[in-house]
């Protein structure tokens, strides 16, 4: 009876897991992997840290759906991401474009790399100098150093 | 001189504080719209309650208006309802509703139940006319003018003081326009 029982469950769970709905895809794996490789590409704009590709948001699956129909349509992934571009700007792009706008973002980093080798090179300059002027420290000073140092006074 | 040098440091800090402190005001959450400036898409749905007529954006040239994306599963329209309900009241333009996403009779109850504030609301079960505004977060409201241009997109809720600050302005002066 117990194991009737269990049976009866367990067949039920499995219906459960069939009767859910399965993730709308093309029926062609090779458009199915471009609408993904695409996705991928792309922010979800309601979970902003994932990609189309990954988010489980409602707004995602629709977003892979119009992609999917659109690359069954003859469309090239260029004008499926100006189609998106136009709708949520820029934003959706995980690689934004080079454009006034993003200037900063792009070159920013080299230009704090460069002030820093900037300031390296002005340091090391300035200690070189430094260090070929005597240390920085004047004949008395040197006088006292030695002293403390418990080396014979020296004439330079 | 000498002296002034411990003080690049501090300097540094406070720039750095000044630039995470302004990071903190932006919000990741507000997208600015690539429609802001550029004709609202057309559509053409069916109307809310009148499955058999159409509303277009077509209907509302000439006219100053208001396309609020609404939705009965949404829990923030439901904070924005009431205001929205006000701003209706006093008639300075026109509201027309997107139920965004929705089943028709769920809509409709959440309209008789909550009061209407649209003129007219389009039906967009598929969500095809909310991705051509660019709707990622419900609540949304444009701001369209005579000419069929979209002026202003306020993502989430409309609160009583956005009403007052940005869009009762912003209408004023679109109304004013030729």
């Amino acid at each position: 009876m117990r194991r009737l029982l269990l049976a009866l469950l367990l067949a039920g769970a499995a219906a459960g897991g069939v009767a859910r709905e399965a993730p709308p895809a093309a029926a062609d794996p090779a458009l199915e992997a471009r609408v993904m490789a695409l996705a991928a590409t792309l922010r979800c704009l309601v979970c902003q840290n994932e990609t189309l590709a990954d988010s489980g948001a409602d707004l995602a699956a629709d977003l892979r759906r119009q992609i999917r129909e659109k690359l069954a349509a003859g469309e090239s992934e260029d004008a499926v991401v100006a189609y998106l571009v136009a709708r949520y700007g820029d934003f959706v792009l995980y690689r934004p474009p080079f454009k006034a706008t993003t200037l900063l973002l792009w070159l920013g980093p080299f230009v704090l790399l460069a002030a820093a080798f900037g300031f390296l090179a002005l340091y090391l300059s300035r200690r070189r100098r430094q260090q070929l002027a005597g240390g920085g420290l004047d004949a008395a000073q040197r006088a006292r150093a030695r002293e403390i140092l418990g080396e014979p006074p020296q004439s330079p | 001189m000498a002296k002034a040098r411990f003080l690049i440091p501090f300097g540094v800090f406070v720039a750095l504080v000044i630039l995470l402190g302004s990071g903190l005001k932006l919000d990741p959450r507000e997208v600015p719209s690539p429609l802001v400036g550029k004709l609202a898409p057309p559509f053409s749905l069916p109307q809310l309650d009148r499955p058999e007529a159409k509303i277009s954006q077509q209907d509302m040239l000439g006219k100053v208006w208001l396309l609020n994306v609404w939705a009965s599963w949404c829990v923030s329209c439901r904070d924005e309802h009431p205001v929205l309900l006000e701003f209706a009241k006093t008639g300075v333009v026109p509201v027309v509703g997107l139920n965004y996403k929705d089943q028709r009779a769920e809509g409709l109850r959440w309209l008789s139940q909550f009061g209407n504030p649209y003129r007219v609301s389009a039906f967009d079960s598929d969500g095809l006319v909310g991705i051509d505004y660019g709707v990622y977060g419900v609540p949304e409201t444009f701001v369209i003018d005579k000419h069929g241009f979209v002026r202003y997109k306020q993502i989430g809720a409309l609160t009583p003081e956005a009403i007052r600050k940005k869009i009762l302005p912003l209408v004023k002066e679109l109304e004013a326009g030729a």
